[in-house]
């Protein structure tokens, strides 16, 4: 049996635990950054967040150990049905949720929260997982696509009901997965094109945009231009996509604002990314009709998150001098904005080692995936990878005015119980199933 | 579903790699090449504290404190701490401002200022509003009590000698001596506050603190590394004494005059008094402008200092240097004798004498104890004309350069602001007067101290310093000491000794003995004080006022200079108290009290009926008003019409270029014209 564990533990992947660690201790720091007042008597306060996030790190360290010692099989066997006791999960807290900013996505046990959605990802992630290492499921089928859309969008809707739209969004991340299993590219692609054109018709100027675009097709024909002289399909494809994208932007989306929203809807988008509303869309206030405080808080944040981060500059103002950081300039700087106190007080340099160590870990977990002999790993592996990146790059994004501000944490990094917890059972979960990657788990 | 390796990894991976150069992309332009954030961050998190050091105190000559601070509050705001639901009823009453004001007030803080920023809601609160405030502070977040030092005067005294200050003014900013000051700064603004504002104001210190999003000021930034700390404003050690200031400003109560008590050894100014004087506590604060206003629309001007700024004709009070020249010069002896029989008649007109008894004049000391306005006026004019001079004009030039050297018609140079120079007439001011043709008989009245002459008291003072001193005196000046040290640079021109043109000590002992004979059987008798030999001169000053064009003989100044003790002088004093009558009368006795009030620290029991008559005499007369207001109304009427002249001159200007503009017009119109009807053509 001791020979057994010492094989086991051997077998474990030390980079990607390496990486976890160092990514914790980063996140315990930068909470520490945030709470920590020249006027405190001693490092350990108890009330403190990050004393409580080490607490939060003990929790995860120790489930982590148990997940290690668990059978590898036991998760692809438990899969479905932990999925579905946290579908029930997720129905109950829509109607027995504790209310959180105007969201029920809290369930309170106790003297204890938790929030459902953040550890849903993990049993979706699995479900999916399951579902394709089943022998019987064959992904070329349209009938198995939609199940598999089934399993990762469920969860999201009920998050939705529960008002959390933020986390519900991660769910989409699984369509990267799918992709890796064989979902045609055309649904990725035509994504990407649909979320990057609704972006730059809001953050670009309108005539910049129209250039941009002739000049990005016009790059695709010469790219592809063998192809366009062979096939008229692929022509007409080309010089459609062009003049659907133009419609779009210099047409469909300046008569919605104009003539479709009203005033504080359209101020409400824009505020999401932080960016002011243009003239053209500004609408003269109509009578009995007051500028709501609220619409500004988002575009606040944004604003003090980017002077927060602007003025790290290239080496950062050092630890504990942050002067935005410890003087709680930024909103939720300890859980959405966290990355703020790392640009800071680091700069550019230590922002910029947090995002190479996050994507050499996000790689990391794809190579750990494509070394797998079982499937039900593999697209584990990709679930991983995939809801990291979707957090990863949402909320960086956000903090630097890049995507609207929508709740999502900074894994390993922001201040939370559940989302730490979630994010290492996740990973540890990974690395138990990597250690039997011998094995053929079904 | 095979193990080998599937292209769309690669697919994948490319996708997190290039959201990454994305967000590196991004961050590094705004990390690096956004500079706005970083003063943006600055701004809100970092709190410039300007703290204003204690201005300097202000001590008498025994240490006694004349002018210090005292603690008042500013009420603050930051709008954006101010609650939505602020309750701005009670807020109100805690200040007993109505809800107008407060809209009022509010709505220039924000034009003025960020909401973020904190600025002056209402500065300088009363004590009752103060305490009002502090009692309900708690309930009005976004408002903070600043406090702040302002001047205090110990008692009612010496006003425009101590000065006042106030904030500088937007033309003073422009000014390099105001280039470290920012609006709303404080500084001196008259007297010893303004010359010695540097002394006085001390450094402001700047302390760079942290604050939160709440405005609260927090850590030292950076530690306090760039902090300037504040130093405190130095303390002004004076010459005044406060008793006898107060005495003296007590017995020139009801009069309009002037007293200055110069200690002839330093030339430090013992009391200064321009009556009459005013509570220098109302030109401070809030109120400042309003009592301002009101102390100068008073008909007696309180606000002029008459020591240092009024030039009377010195009358008989002359006559001691009208002799040490005309000894010093050779032309006359102590000896010299002149039959004056009631009156001078040797130009052609009749210059009226007190006495008309034989032998009043019959020598130097003689004419000078009975005032004997002919002998007097012989003297000059025998100096003028004296023969190793040449001419009348070199002999007044001679006769000014000695005038000069006592500092008369000159600034002697005292250290308070806007001194008057006074009028010696030389031989240019004659030409012009009389175009060239004049003699020692056409000014012969500058020798009893009428005519063109005119001194101010200060210079009257100084004077009796260099009688006292028999030949040299220091610059009358206030301050002894900055910050305890005699020997501040900007003092050093103080202790610098001035020896007027070279005359010999024995011509100041006659002049002294005959001063002292003033005193003990002549005219000064009132001035007399048990024990101690006094010297002095009385005088009465003819003077004339130009009221609707006409010429009127006013009641005459009464005019007195002294110094005490002839031995050993302690102090030299001049009083000038306008329209009051001889010299002998009012000035003298107040005099004579305030020097022995100085050389003995009391005044003997029987003269205390002196004093009374002194303190409670009302000597201010009534045409004082009169004059004033028709003085008002002409000055009035000047700016009136350089108003209309200016207005007249621009609405000129105007229509000039107005019709320049139709010219202009008419012309385009015309040259247009002609082409279209060249085209048509």
């Amino acid at each position: 049996m001791s020979d057994l564990k010492k094989t086991l533990f051997n077998r474990i992947d030390t980079p990607l635990l390496l990486m976890y660690l160092a990514l914790v201790t980063v996140g315990i720091l930068a909470i520490f950054s945030v709470e920590h007042r020249t006027t405190d008597t001693s490092l350990i306060m108890m009330n403190k967040s990050y004393m409580k996030q080490i607490i939060w790190l003990g929790y995860s360290l120790f489930i982590g150990f148990i997940i290690i010692l668990t059978d590898s099989k036991f998760f692809s066997s438990f899969a479905f049905l932990l999925y579905t006791v946290c579908i029930i999960i997720l129905i109950i807290t829509i109607f027995a949720g504790v209310d959180v900013k105007g969201s029920r996505s809290w369930l309170g046990i106790g003297g204890f929260r938790f929030q459902p959605g953040e550890v849903a990802k993990i049993f979706t992630a699995m479900a999916l997982a399951k579902f394709f290492s089943l022998n019987e499921t064959n992904f070329k089928k349209l009938r198995d696509r939609l199940i598999a859309a089934a399993i990762a969008l469920a969860p999201a809707v009920f998050i939705l009901l529960q008002k959390e739209t933020g986390l519900a969004l991660v769910y989409m991340c699984f369509f990267l997965v799918m992709y890796r299993e064989g979902l045609p590219s055309v649904i990725l692609v035509l994504g990407f094109a649909a979320i990057a054109l609704v972006l730059t018709s809001l953050l670009i100027n309108r005539i910049t945009l129209a250039i941009l675009l002739t000049v990005f097709t016009i790059l695709i024909g010469l790219l592809i231009r063998h192809t366009l002289k062979r096939r008229i399909a692929a022509r007409v494809i080309l010089i459609s996509a062009w003049g659907f994208s133009l419609l779009f932007s210099q047409v469909a989306v300046p008569f919605v604002f104009k003539h479709v929203l009203q005033k504080h809807q359209i101020e409400r988008i824009y505020s999401m990314i932080g960016i002011d509303v243009p003239d053209e869309y500004n609408k003269a206030i109509a009578p009995g009709e007051e500028k709501k405080e609220k619409t500004n808080s988002s575009e606040y944040n944004v604003l003090q998150s980017k002077i927060a981060i602007g003025s790290g500059g290239m080496f950062g103002k050092g630890f504990l001098n942050g002067t935005s950081t410890k003087n709680q300039f930024v909103p939720e700087q300890n859980t959405d904005f966290i990355f703020c106190a790392i640009g800071e007080q680091f700069g550019f340099l230590g922002s910029a080692g947090l995002i190479i160590l996050y994507i050499s870990m996000m790689l990391r977990i794809l190579y750990l995936g494509e070394r797998q002999r079982s499937d039900f790993t593999r697209v584990y592996a990709y679930c991983v990878a995939s809801i990291l990146f979707f957090h990863f790059a949402v909320n960086i994004s956000m903090t630097i005015g890049l995507a609207p501000v929508i709740g999502i944490t900074l894994p390993f990094i922001s201040y939370g119980g559940s989302s730490l917890l979630a994010f290492s059972i996740l990973i540890f979960i990974l690395i138990r199933l990597d250690a039997d990657r011998q094995v053929l788990i079904r | 579903m095979s193990v080998a390796t599937n292209p769309r990894r690669y697919v994948i991976s490319f996708i997190f790699i290039g959201v990454a150069v994305i967000m590196l992309l991004r961050l590094f332009f705004l990390q690096n090449f956004e500079p706005k954030y970083k003063i943006l961050a600055n701004d809100i998190a970092i709190y410039k504290k300007v703290v204003y050091p204690p201005r300097g105190v202000i001590r008498d000559r025994k240490g006694r404190t004349l002018l210090s601070n005292t603690p008042i509050y500013d009420l603050m705001i930051t709008p954006r701490n101010v609650p939505k639901n602020f309750d701005t009823a009670e807020f109100c009453a805690a200040l007993d401002i109505d809800k107008a004001t407060y809209e009022r007030i509010l709505g220039k803080v924000l034009i003025r200022n960020i909401d973020v920023r904190q600025s002056p809601f209402i500065e300088l609160l009363n004590e009752e509003q103060t305490a009002r405030y502090q009692e309900n502070a708690y309930k009005f977040p976004g408002f903070e009590l600043v406090e702040r030092n302002i001047r205090v005067y110990e008692k009612p005294i010496a006003g425009l000698m101590l000065g006042y200050i106030g904030e500088v003014s937007p033309e003073m900013l422009k000014k390099p001596r105001y280039q470290s000051y920012r609006q709303g700064d404080y500084t001196g603004l008259s007297g010893l506050e303004l010359q010695y504002e540097e002394a006085l104001r001390g450094q402001r210190g700047v302390h760079f603190l942290e604050r939160d999003k709440f405005n609260r000021p927090r850590d030292p930034y950076k530690g306090g590394a760039l902090d300037t700390l504040e130093v405190s404003g130095k303390q002004l050690d004076l010459y005044l004494d406060m008793e006898l200031q107060e005495y003296a400003e007590k017995l020139m109560a009801n009069k309009i005059g002037s007293v200055v008590a110069i200690d002839p050894r330093t030339g430090g100014i013992l009391t200064m008094v321009s009556s009459p004087t005013f509570d220098p506590n109302l030109l401070r604060g809030k109120e400042r402008a309003r009592n301002y206003a009101n102390l100068h629309k008073e008909a007696t001007r309180p606000l002029f200092n008459r020591a240092t700024q009024a030039m009377y004709p010195p009358g008989s009070t002359i006559k001691p240097f009208t002799g040490l020249v005309a000894l010093n010069v050779g032309a006359i002896t102590p000896d010299y004798g002149y039959g004056c029989r009631g009156s001078y008649g040797a130009c052609s007109r009749s210059i009226a004498c007190e006495h008309k008894d034989a032998g009043h004049a019959a020598n130097f000391g003689l004419a000078l104890a009975h005032s004997c306005n002919a002998y007097f006026c012989h003297l000059f004019r025998l100096t003028v004309d004296y023969r190793n001079f040449g001419s009348v004009k070199k002999g007044l030039q001679a006769w000014h350069d000695y005038y000069k050297s006592f500092a008369y018609g000159r600034q002697t140079g005292i250290d308070i602001p806007f001194e008057g120079k006074g009028l010696v007439p030389d031989s240019n001011l004659y030409n012009k007067m009389y175009r060239g043709s004049w003699n020692s008989c056409t000014i012969v009245f500058v020798g009893m101290g009428q005519g063109e002459l005119l001194l101010t008291p200060l210079q009257m003072a100084n004077g009796m310093c260099i009688i006292a001193n028999k030949g040299y005196y220091y610059t009358p000046h206030f301050v002894k000491a900055i910050g305890k040290n005699e020997n501040d640079t900007a003092l050093r021109k103080y202790h610098e000794k001035h020896v007027v043109l070279n005359i010999p000590d024995e011509t100041f002992e006659v002049v002294q003995q005959a001063m002292q004979d003033v005193v003990d059987h002549g005219t000064a008798a009132a001035a007399k004080i048990d024990g101690v030999t006094v010297c002095a001169k009385t005088g009465t000053a003819e003077n004339k006022a130009i009221v609707n064009g006409e010429v009127i003989k006013m009641q005459n100044h009464s005019m007195f200079v002294a110094f005490a003790p002839r031995e050993n002088p302690k102090i030299a004093i001049a009083v000038a108290i306008e329209n009051a009558g001889f010299g002998a009368t009012w000035a003298a006795p107040i005099a004579s009290l305030i020097m022995e009030k100085y050389l003995k620290d009391s005044v003997t029991y029987k003269r205390k009926a002196v004093e009374d008559k002194m303190m409670n005499a009302k000597l201010i007369n009534k045409y004082v008003y009169t004059i004033d207001s028709v003085i008002r109304l002409r000055d009035l009427r000047t700016y009136n019409a350089r108003v209309a002249r200016k207005r007249a001159a621009d609405s000129t200007k105007k229509a000039n270029d107005s019709i320049l503009y139709h010219r202009w017009i008419n012309y385009k119109m015309r040259t247009n014209n002609l082409k279209a009807t060249n085209k048509r053509k």
